[in-house]
C-alpha cells in the first residue's frame, strides 16, 4: 500500500515545537493556493511502512550479487560509522577553511591515494557519479584543445563494447562519436582504430579490462595510436577493481580517468545512488580541473582554483560523505590490501568461469579478469530459455542475477562479477544454482519462463508501463 | 588488512588449483610485464578497524560543528527527524543497486514512485523523475532539455545562486548552448533587461525563487514574458518554501527544479544532496534520468518498474539527451521519509518558522545597526550591509561559536534562518552585532 493510501486527516507526528517569534505573512501575490496532499500518518505508520518496503529489496547484505560491471562488493560497516560522525555530517560547505581542516585533509588524502592508485598527477572529487565523471573528463579534454587553439578536434572514438554512458557523455561534451567495432576476441581492433585516428580526433574512451572482462593486451599500442594522431586517452574506471595494485591507467598511457568509488572502493550503492565519480588526470590537464581543489598543509589547507578551470560540474565539493567512506576503505586496506582485493576478485571470477564452462558457453575463451560474459544464444535456440529466463530463475534462488544483455556485442549475454568479498562456499552454492538452472532449461523450460515465483511480484508488464505511463499516485482517484 | 576477503590463504590456493592455475601471477598474464607495477603502491600499510576509526575521529575533530548556524546560500540546517536516520540505515535499501531486477526491488521502486508523487504534489507539476545529482545539476539538465533546433540560447537570472550559474555555464561549455545572464535590479530580475534579451533563439528562461538573496521574484510575469517569446520557463525552487509559496505550476513554469537537501539531508560538507526535476505532461519524454512507473504482473498484482527507458543512454547511446544512469535513490528515500514524517502540517511549520525567524533576525540586525538590502518580501534569507566590515562581524560571532551569514563582499552579508535557530540565539547574534557596530571605528 502506498503511504498516501494510509493517510487520515488530522494524523501526524509532533516534531517541532511552537514558534518562539511572531509569525509573518507572505505577500498574497505569492501565497500558495493549492493544498498539499502529503500523507498525514502517525509515526508508527511511517516506521512500519518503510520496514515493509525494506523487506521488498535485495541488497548485498541479503545475498550474492554478481552483477557484472557494478562491483557489488561488501560495504564495510566501519565506513558507515565514520560517515555518521557529526564532525562530518554537521559541517556547512561554506564554513571558513580554518573550521574544516579535517574535511580538507580528507579530500587531500583521498586525492593523493587515488592518484597513486591510478598513476595520475591530479584529481577532482567533484563529480557525483561515473557518468558525471565521464562528462567532466571529456570537458577537460575539450578545454585542453581550446587552450591550444586546436578547433578541429571534434570527435571521440568509442568502441562498440562501451557502456552507453560513454557515447552519451561525449555528446553532452559537444563531440561527435566514431564507433569502432571490436575484434573477434572482444578487444580493440587495431586496424579499425588506426583507420579512425586522424587530426579530428580529440580522444578515445576505453574501459580496460574491457566490458567482456578481458585485459586488452594491445593497450600500449592502442594508446600510442591515439597519441600519435594528437588525441588523448580517457580511461573508464568501471573495471578498476580487477587491476588496482597490479597496473595503473596512467602507466598504460591514459591521460584522464574516472573512478566509481561506489564500485571499486566499497561505498554503498544506495539503490541507485548517491555515488562518487572522481576524475584524475595527467599534469597537462590539471589546470583545467574544476574549481574545488585543496592546497596547503596541516592547519593551513584551503581551496584553490586551477588556472584555466572548466568551472563547476555541481554545487560544492562532490559527494563528501560518500568519498569519505572510500578513504576509510583505502586506509583499511593499504597498499597490500588493495592488491589482494584485485587478485581475489580475479580469482573468484575465474573460479566460477571454469566451474561453469562445461555447460554454459563463454563469450570469449581464456582467463578473464574480475568478470566474465556468457553467451546463452545456443541455449535459447535449443530450449527456448533466454538469458532473461535464467536471470529470473536465479531470483527464486535468492541470488541477484548478473547483468543481462550487456555488452551489446554478445547476444543473450549474462555478465558475472562475483567480487573478492564472497567466500568459496557462496561461489560453490551459486555455481550449483547455475548448473541446476541449465538442467531445468533442458527439462522444464516452462518453469523458467514462469519464474520468478517466490518474489513479492512476478514479471512485470514493462510494455504497459511505458505505453500508458502512471508515474505518480492520483490523489483524485 | 585483507580487504574484507573471507577466503583463507589455503582456500585461495585450492581455488587457484581448481581453476587450473598455480599462482596469482598467471591470472594476470594478459597484462604486459613492463606495465605491471614493479613496487608496491606508495600508500600507508593497512590498518585495523580500531585504528582507522580513531584516525577518522581525529580528522572529524578538526572540523568545527557550530552550535548555531545562520548561513544558507544553498545548504540549509533543518531539523532531521530520527525516523529519517533510522530508515536510511536499513541495509536492504543501502546496499542495493539500481532496481534493474524489479521483482526483488519493489521496496526501492515504490519509495521512488512515492517520492515522484511528493515532488509533483509540492511543485504542482505532472511528472517527476527519480532525481539527479543536485539542484545545480538539475538546473543544467533542465536547460539542456529545452534546446530546440533553432533555440540554442538560455537566459539565466543573475539572482540565481552562483554555484547553480557556474554549473549551468560548465554544461553549456559542453553542449555549446549560449548562456546569457539577465542582470539584477534591486535584488530581483531586471524585467526590462529580460524582455530585451528574449528573441526566437531563446530556448528557456531560468530563475531561482526565492532567489539567492531570499527575494521573491516576479515569477508569474517572468513566465508570461518567456512564454510570449515561445521560450520555456524553468523555476529553481527551495522545496521547503513550497508549503507556503505558490507552486511553480501556479506561476506557469514548464519545468521545476531544485535541491532536495532541506528535506531531511544533513549539511555533510556539501553532499550527497539530491536534485529534483519535474515537468509537464507535454515535456515528459524530454525529461532526463530514471523514472519509475506503475504496472502489473501477469497475476494482476500492482508493481513498479523503471520506465520510459527509450529516452536513456543504454538504449539511445550518443542520441540520448543526457548521460545520467543513476539517481540519488537513498537521498530520495530520505526526502520521502522526511515528508511522510513531517506531513503537510509539519512542513508548513518548518516554512513558517524559517520565514518568521529570518524576519525577526532581520529586524534585530537593523536595530543593532545594520541596514537591510531587501526592499520587498523575502523568505528565509536576506542581505544586510552596514558600517562594519563583514569579516569583523563574522569573526565576533565565530568567537561565540556561531556561524554567521555568508560574506558576499566586504560589507554585505547573506543571512539565513531555519526553525533550528531559537529566539534566544537570534537575540544573542543581535547583541554581538550591536556591540561590534558600537565599537567599530567608523
Amino acid at each position: 500500500m502506498l503511504i498516501f493510501e494510509q493517510s487520515k486527516t488530522g494524523r501526524g507526528t509532533d516534531v517541532l515545537g511552537a514558534c518562539d517569534v511572531p509569525l509573518v505573512q507572505l505577500d498574497v501575490a505569492h501565497k500558495r493556493a493549492s493544498t498539499l496532499h502529503l500523507a498525514e500518518v502517525s509515526e508508527v505508520d511511517v516506521d512500519r511502512h518503510y520496514t515493509a518496503l525494506a523487506k521488498k529489496c535485495h541488497g548485498v547484505n541479503d545475498g550474492f550479487y554478481p552483477l557484472g560491471s557494478c562491483t557489488m562488493k561488501y560495504n564495510p560497516r566501519l565506513n558507515e560509522a565514520v560517515a555518521n560522525l557529526p564532525g562530518f555530517t554537521d559541517i556547512h560547505p561554506l564554513q571558513p577553511a580554518a573550521s574544516v581542516q579535517g574535511a580538507l585533509a580528507v579530500m587531500q588524502m583521498l586525492e593523493v591515494a587515488l592518484c597513486e592508485i591510478t598513476g595520475m598527477d591530479a584529481l577532482t572529487l567533484q563529480p557525483a557519479a561515473g557518468a558525471h565523471g565521464e562528462l567532466t573528463g571529456l570537458l577537460l579534454i575539450k578545454a585542453y584543445y581550446q587552450a591550444r587553439g586546436d578547433a578541429k578536434r571534434r570527435k571521440i572514438i568509442v568502441p562498440d563494447s562501451a557502456h552507453g554512458t560513454n557515447p552519451a557523455s561525449a555528446t553532452m561534451a559537444g563531440y561527435t562519436i566514431v564507433n569502432v567495432a571490436s575484434g573477434p576476441d572482444g578487444c580493440v581492433d587495431l586496424s579499425a582504430l588506426e583507420a579512425a585516428c586522424n587530426e579530428e580526433v580529440a580522444g578515445l574512451m576505453l574501459t580496460n579490462p574491457n566490458t567482456v572482462g578481458l585485459f586488452d593486451k594491445n593497450i600500449r599500442a592502442i594508446t600510442e595510436l591515439v597519441h600519435n594522431c594528437g588525441g588523448l586517452c580517457y580511461y573508464d574506471g568501471a573495471n578498476l577493481n580487477a587491476v588496482m595494485g597490479q597496473v595503473r591507467p596512467g602507466d598504460m598511457g591514459f591521460d584522464v580517468v574516472h573512478l566509481n568509488l561506489h564500485k571499486t572502493f566499497s561505498t554503498p550503492h544506495g539503490g541507485g545512488g548517491p555515488g562518487s565519480g572522481p576524475v584524475g588526470c595527467k599534469a597537462i590537464l590539471a589546470d583545467f580541473l574544476p574549481n574545488v581543489r585543496v592546497a596547503g598543509e596541516d592547519g593551513a589547507r584551503h581551496f584553490m582554483r586551477p588556472a584555466q578551470s572548466i568551472g563547476e560540474v555541481k554545487a560544492f565539493y562532490g559527494n563528501f560523505l560518500v568519498y569519505l567512506r572510500a578513504l576509510t576503505y583505502i586506509l583499511s586496506l593499504g597498499a597490500e590490501g588493495i592488491k589482494e582485493a584485485s587478485e581475489n576478485a580475479v580469482l573468484n571470477a575465474n573460479y566460477m568461469r571454469v566451474a561453469l564452462a562445461d555447460l554454459y558457453k563463454m563469450a570469449y575463451d581464456g582467463t578473464c579478469m574480475h568478470e566474465f560474459v556468457m553467451d546463452l544464444s545456443e541455449l535459447k535456440k535449443a530450449t527456448g530459455v533466454s538469458a532473461l529466463d535464467i536471470a529470473k530463475g536465479l531470483l527464486d534462488n535468492g541470488i541477484h542475477p548478473p547483468t543481462m544483455y550487456f555488452p551489446l556485442i554478445v547476444h543473450e549475454a549474462l555478465m558475472i562479477e562475483p567480487t573478492e568479498t564472497e567466500s568459496r562456499e557462496t561461489l560453490d552454492a551459486a555455481i550449483q544454482v547455475f548448473r541446476d538452472l541449465y538442467r531445468a532449461a533442458q527439462e522444464s523450460a516452462d518453469t523458467l519462463h514462469a519464474a520468478p515465483q517466490t518474489t513479492p511480484v512476478g514479471r512485470l508488464d514493462e510494455v504497459q508501463a511505458a505505453r500508458k505511463p502512471v508515474l505518480r499516485y492520483d490523489f483524485d482517484q | 588488512m585483507g580487504g574484507y576477503i573471507p577466503n583463507t590463504t589455503d582456500e585461495r590456493q585450492t581455488m587457484l588449483a581448481a581453476s587450473g592455475y598455480d599462482t596469482f601471477a598467471e591470472l594476470f598474464a594478459d597484462i604486459p610485464d613492463d606495465l605491471k607495477l614493479q613496487t608496491p603502491l606508495d600508500l600507508p600499510a593497512g590498518k585495523s578497524e580500531c585504528e582507522v576509526r580513531q584516525l577518522m575521529r581525529d580528522l572529524a575533530a578538526q572540523n568545527r560543528v557550530y552550535r548555531e548556524i545562520f548561513r544558507g546560500a544553498g545548504a540549509y540546517r533543518h531539523y532531521i527527524p530520527a525516523m529519517v536516520t533510522n530508515v536510511l540505515a536499513k541495509e536492504n535499501f543501502q546496499t542495493a543497486y539500481t532496481p534493474y531486477q524489479a521483482e526483488i526491488s519493489q521496496g526501492i521502486l515504490q519509495s521512488i514512485f512515492e517520492y515522484q508523487t511528493m515532488i509533483c504534489d509540492l511543485t504542482g507539476m505532472d511528472v517527476s523523475n527519480a532525481s539527479v545529482y543536485d539542484g545545480a545539476n538539475a538546473a543544467a539538465e533542465a536547460i539542456a532539455m529545452c534546446r530546440g533546433r533553432k533555440q540554442h540560447k538560455a537566459l539565466v537570472a543573475q539572482t540565481a545562486s552562483p554555484a547553480v550559474r557556474q554549473t549551468i555555464a560548465t554544461y553549456a561549455f559542453g553542449n555549446e548552448m549560449t548562456i546569457v545572464e539577465i542582470p539584477e535590479k534591486d535584488g530581483r530580475v531586471d524585467l526590462a533587461a529580460l524582455e530585451a534579451a528574449l528573441d526566437e533563439s531563446v530556448a528557456c528562461v531560468y530563475i531561482q525563487h526565492p532567489n539567492y538573496y531570499g527575494n521573491l521574484e516576479e515569477a508569474a510575469k517572468i513566465g508570461e514574458l518567456a512564454h510570449a517569446a515561445k521560450a520555456k520557463f524553468i523555476m529553481g525552487v527551495n522545496p521547503m518554501t513550497l508549503a507556503l509559496v505558490k507552486s511553480p505550476r501556479e506561476y506557469g513554469a514548464d519545468i521545476a527544479v531544485g535541491d532536495g537537501q532541506p528535506l531531511g539531508l544533513p549539511l555533510g560538507f556539501g553532499g550527497p544532496y539530491l536534485g529534483f526535476m519535474a515537468t509537464t505532461q507535454k515535456l515528459m519524454r524530454q525529461l532526463p534520468g530514471r523514472i519509475v512507473g506503475q504496472t502489473t504482473d501477469a497475476g494482476g498484482k500492482t508493481g513498479y518498474v523503471l520506465t520510459l527507458q527509450a529516452r536513456e543512454q543504454h538504449i539511445r547511446r550518443e542520441k540520448a539527451s543526457s548521460n545520467i544512469c543513476s539517481n540519488q535513490a537513498l537521498c530520495a528515500l530520505a526526502v520521502g521519509v522526511y515528508l511522510s514524517t513531517m506531513g503537510p502540517g509539519g512542513l508548513r511549520q518548518v516554512a513558517e518558522q524559517s520565514m518568521a525567524k529570518a524576519h525577526y533576525l532581520a529586524q534585530a540586525l537593523v536595530d543593532a545597526g545594520l541596514a537591510l538590502e531587501n526592499t520587498g518580501g523575502f523568505f528565509h534569507e536576506f542581505v544586510t550591509t552596514g558600517p562594519v566590515r563583514a569579516e569583523v562581524i563574522l569573526a565576533a560571532l565565530d568567537a561565540a561559536g556561531i556561524l554567521g551569514g555568508l560574506a558576499l563582499d566586504e560589507q554585505r552579508i547573506l543571512w539565513c534562518c531555519t526553525e533550528m535557530n531559537s529566539k534566544a540565539a537570534i537575540d544573542e547574534v543581535a547583541k554581538i552585532v550591536r556591540e561590534v557596530c558600537a565599537n567599530a571605528d567608523i
